[in-house]
């Protein structure tokens, strides 16, 4: 068994507020740089830059997970991780189907850039990012195991699109056994009634390239691979 | 009624006044959920909300608001001044709450 540290929470310059500098083979540089062992993209509401992450990250041996940052009806953000692009692909399709139906305007909300893992730009996403999908929160958990992935909500300490923020509360109906919360997150919060069983991860949300933190937490897995992962994120009584 | 007028009748704070004579012209509207205000808020309009975030000066420019009105005593975080600043959104705050706030507005333009 061994200690592999992880970040499940970045996005690329496709997430309209991300940085032009995050494009997948600088953030997953950076990642190498900074430690992490294994990594997964998230940018909201798309998974259109997660082949060009998955294979940027193998000349760094990088274990990367395809990922998605969902924007529910609710406003409350869902980290969505998937085992690979073959289960991905299917749900950023579905997803797609489920934004509003306008274009991102890039003077407001930013450019969105599509990005090979060379750093050659393939085009702009022209949907509407930036806004909320019509998937209710007590849909998320089970539609994306149905996609062969898992959820859990992102930063629910934070002020805006989050679980705590925007409902008011944590209730366990909503199907996730995980709770993301932010590097900032006071430890009193954690001892919230409702929160009480929840399991929790950090995700850095980084959305520039100095804000790619050094490793906050680490996995004890007998192998770096994406069942070890998945086994580990289903099943792990803490979060190391 | 001007923006600025509007801030001396309901006694408002102001974060960033950017054009004090701009027309409130479009009426009012109510809403949290920056996607469903995205949508709906009118024109030359007040938006009256108790979101704080930096998404915030981005709606009200794509939906081209005549001010936008933090309240419950909302203030601004940092990135959503430094934004409100860059993208020339009137910026205000109310102690009301946004039920109160809505009622003071509406006497204001005439019920």
């Amino acid at each position: 068994m061994k200690d592999y540290r992880f970040d499940f929470h970045l996005h690329s310059c496709l997430s309209p507020c991300g940085s032009e500098d995050m494009t997948p083979a600088n953030i997953t540089a950076m990642c190498a740089l900074a430690g992490y062992d294994i990594i997964a993209l998230t940018d909201h509401n798309t998974v259109g830059n997660c082949a060009a992450f998955c294979e940027a990250a193998k000349q760094w041996d990088l274990l990367a997970l395809p990922g998605m940052e969902l924007t529910c009806v609710e406003e409350v953000h869902v980290v969505c991780l998937f085992p690979d692009l073959e289960h991905a692909i299917p749900f950023g399709d579905y997803v797609r189907r489920h934004l509003p139906p306008m274009d991102n305007d890039p003077r407001f909300f930013g450019p969105q850039l599509l990005m090979d893992s060379r750093d050659q730009l393939l085009g702009e996403e022209t949907a509407m990012l930036a806004g909320a999908t019509d998937i209710g929160i007590y849909e998320v958990a089970a539609l994306v195991r149905d996609y062969g992935g898992l959820a859990y909500p992102a930063h629910i300490d934070r002020d805006s699109f989050s679980v705590l923020s925007n409902l008011g509360l944590w209730d366990s109906e909503m199907g996730f056994s995980l709770a993301e919360i932010s590097s900032r997150c006071p430890p009193e919060l954690l001892q919230r009634p409702d929160l009480a069983g929840l399991r929790f991860v950090t995700g850095c949300d980084a959305h520039y390239l100095d804000q790619i933190s050094d490793p906050k937490q680490s996995m004890n897995l007998s192998e770096k691979s994406i069942n070890a992962v998945f086994h580990w994120l289903i099943n792990s009584q803490s979060s190391g | 009624m001007t923006v600025q007028e509007l801030v001396s009748q309901l006694e408002l704070t102001v974060f960033h006044l950017e054009d004090g004579g701009r027309a409130v012209t479009g009426g009012g509207y109510c809403g949290d959920l920056l996607s469903w205000v995205m949508g709906k808020a009118p024109a030359d309009g007040v938006w009256m909300t108790i979101m704080s975030n930096v998404n915030v000066a981005a709606v009200a420019a794509l939906t081209d608001l005549a001010c936008v009105i933090l309240t419950e005593s909302v203030a601004p975080d940092d990135p959503l001044l430094r934004k409100a600043e860059l993208q020339g959104i009137n910026l205000l705050g109310s102690s009301l709450s946004t039920y109160e706030c809505a009622v003071k507005l509406s006497a204001a333009l005439g019920g």
